[in-house]
């Protein structure tokens, strides 16, 4: 296992150093230097421009700015804000719970229907309720999720009134941020209807979010249990006359969840992509939105911050379930 | 010497014939497997009708799609109270027929994903043939740039690439392109990988096939299959990311009828005039899903492990 785990860092570290080279190059290619980009239309005389560009290090050789860049990278400093003036690693923390919170909702919907729906549909194979699942499954897989999210708005804050259009909470509740998740810390305030109001905030973004990757785990739980369903050993703990739950349940899930666990490990790129476009339609304040408004603001160092810390959030979590795979498949472990 | 005997010249007649003989069944093999899923025909037909649509856009849209009737503005669809049966589906802020811009919208959305899908194809063969098929450094070095590219968020790594190259349609689909490429190189170099020690391979290489012929003409008919899956998958993901960059403001500008510019432009008008909003993206749901029911269809009949499951 220790050797399989050296093996995935060994890939894992010229990756990540290829994404700082491309966080790096980001603000190097944009049209412009990056003073003029600060200046702004202003402009600023060509003294000043010198000092800021000695004083910012943009005067070294390329190389040099790049080993720069890297040691403030491993001290934890990413830059600062044009708008805020603020670290963006600070920013990016602030922000993060929201983003967190959003997908860690969306993913359990998405794998709390998904996996029950693929199971029923691979089970019933060939039935009506098979076809209806995975026909609405390939409707959500192709599904423009932005639209999606203004069809509900629609539907459910305009014509039914029933949940808010925007925000994570409504503005009468103030209560301190302890965890940044809007629903453990609404508990935690004690106010009378904040949990509620967070709940509501919530519902509308989390299924606009979970679709696309509802949709894909349903369809691969379904792939994955038809070809478990056809292999030897299932047959043989029904031959010898286990109930059907059981050897659907234990028997067969039990290895056709394998490949479903990487397809889950697959969404956080979804699921974080899937956030640009949710947290700007429901102007859910996380790490989506604020990168897009850096991006159309052109606050490039936050654009290259978010840049490298999503890309390394993403690298992280593919060498967990790489490792879960692993553990669990003990054949991919020796490969 | 390259005088051929009546023998031999009937004999290459027999063996031409026979190959187009196993072509021909080849492709009723295909056609067999992929008209057993309903669905995938049923997409292809939509398809198909969405191709017509967009060539012959100016003969069927029943306006300009950028006139602006200035005394219709909001009109809604025109089976709502206040509907305009001139205006099928209404029109959106400035007065501009719906239905014509969608119509002349397909344009864009198709278009958007041929380019891209034939960018990302090309380059990911190339490059996928030439990892598979020289190994060692030059493997290591390109597979390593591709896992850079998959590290980041699709959507996101094209945002950045069109900050850098300036918004625009055709910088979209640059963006979109580079974003999908890893996967067909991941495919194309699996395929290779498979393949090039199979006896058909070492056999031409003995015969004396040069490189170039070795990795074109060889290998790469052979590694077609999944490459023309995962081309139809781009196709809609293209689609779907284009309009999503439309839709945040950095893809298509505006006036451009293309889908997603269309529904950021309608935007704040969401609890007013529901039709600006709901069409365009029907249009787009429409689109994607019709091309996802052909790509179903393609993984069944050119997939021998997955038939019939």
């Amino acid at each position: 296992m220790f050797r399989f785990l050296l093996g995935r860092l060994g890939l894992l570290i010229p990756t990540f150093f290829g994404v700082t080279l491309v966080a790096f190059s980001f603000i190097r290619l944009l049209p412009g230097d990056p003073l003029d980009l600060l200046a702004g239309e202003r402009g600023m005389d060509a003294a000043r421009k010198a000092e800021l560009m000695a004083q910012m290090g943009f005067d070294k050789p390329m190389w040099q700015q790049y080993v720069d860049y890297l040691f403030n990278i491993f001290q934890g400093d990413l830059g600062t804000s044009f708008a805020s003036k603020k670290p963006v690693l600070d920013e990016f923390l602030t922000l993060f719970p929201a983003t967190a919170e959003l997908a860690l909702c969306a993913i359990i919907i998405a794998v709390c229907l998904g996996i029950p729906a693929g199971i029923f549909a691979a089970v019933k194979r060939g039935s009506v309720a098979d076809q209806a699942i995975m026909g609405t499954a390939l409707v959500g897989y192709s599904m423009p999720i932005f639209w999606w999210g203004l069809l509900l708005i629609i539907l459910f804050s305009g014509i039914l009134q029933w949940t808010p259009v925007s925000g994570r909470i409504s503005l009468m509740y103030f209560f301190p941020q302890v965890t940044g998740f809007m629903l453990i810390d609404s508990l935690l305030s004690g106010e009378k209807g904040a949990f509620l109001s967070a709940v509501r905030h919530l519902i509308l973004p989390s299924v606009v979010l979970a679709t696309i990757p509802l949709a894909v785990i349903a369809r691969q739980t379904r792939s994955a249990m038809l070809e478990v369903l056809g292999e030897d050993y299932v047959r043989t703990a029904r031959a010898k006359g286990l109930p059907p739950r059981r050897v659907i349940g234990l028997h067969a899930l039990r290895n056709a969840l394998i490949p479903v666990i990487t397809t889950i490990g697959l969404q956080v790129g979804v699921l974080l992509a899937g956030a640009i476009l949710t947290e700007t339609i429901f102007s859910w304040p996380g790490i989506g939105k604020w990168l897009v408004d850096s991006i159309s603001r052109r606050d490039y160092f936050v654009v290259q911050g978010g840049l490298l810390l999503i890309a390394a959030i993403i690298m992280m979590v593919n060498l967990i379930v790489d490792l879960l795979y692993g553990l669990i498949n003990p054949r991919i472990r020796h490969n | 010497m390259t005088k051929t005997s009546p023998a031999s010249a009937v004999a290459t007649e027999k063996l031409e014939q026979e190959s187009r003989n196993a072509t021909k069944a080849m492709l009723s093999e295909f056609w067999y497997y992929f008209s057993q899923n309903k669905g995938a025909v049923i997409g292809l037909a939509i398809f198909v009708l969405l191709v017509l649509m967009a060539l012959f856009a100016p003969l069927i849209a029943p306006h300009d799609p950028d006139f602006q009737y200035r005394d219709a503005l909001l009109k809604p669809p025109f089976w709502t109270e206040g509907g305009d049966i001139s205006f099928l589906l209404g029109t959106d802020a400035v007065g501009r027929d719906i239905l014509s811009r969608l119509i002349f919208g397909a344009r864009f959305s198709l278009f958007i994903g041929v380019i891209v899908v034939t960018i990302a194809l090309v380059g990911g063969i190339v490059l996928g043939l030439i990892a598979g098929y020289l190994s060692g450094a030059v493997d290591t070095f390109i597979m390593r740039v591709m896992d850079i590219i998959l590290a980041f968020p699709s959507l996101l790594l094209a945002l950045v690439l069109v900050a850098i190259l300036g918004p625009g349609l055709v910088n979209a689909m640059i963006a979109i392109a580079i974003v999908l490429q890893p996967h067909f190189v991941r495919l194309t170099r699996a395929a290779v990988l498979s393949e090039r020690n199979r006896d058909y391979v070492v056999a031409a290489k003995v015969a004396g096939a040069g490189h170039l012929r070795l990795m074109f003409k060889t290998i790469l008919p052979n590694c077609l299959a999944p490459l023309i899956v995962q081309a139809t998958l781009s196709f809609s993901n293209a689609i779907l990311d284009a309009a999503a960059l439309g839709f945040l403001g950095m893809g298509a500008q505006p006036p451009t009828p293309e889908w997603g510019t269309m529904l950021a432009e309608a935007r704040e008008f969401i609890l007013r005039a529901w039709w600006v909003v709901t069409f365009p993206g029907l249009a787009i749901l429409i689109t994607v899903l019709a091309i996802n029911l052909v790509g179903d269809g393609l993984r069944d009949a050119l997939d021998p492990k997955l038939k019939r499951s």
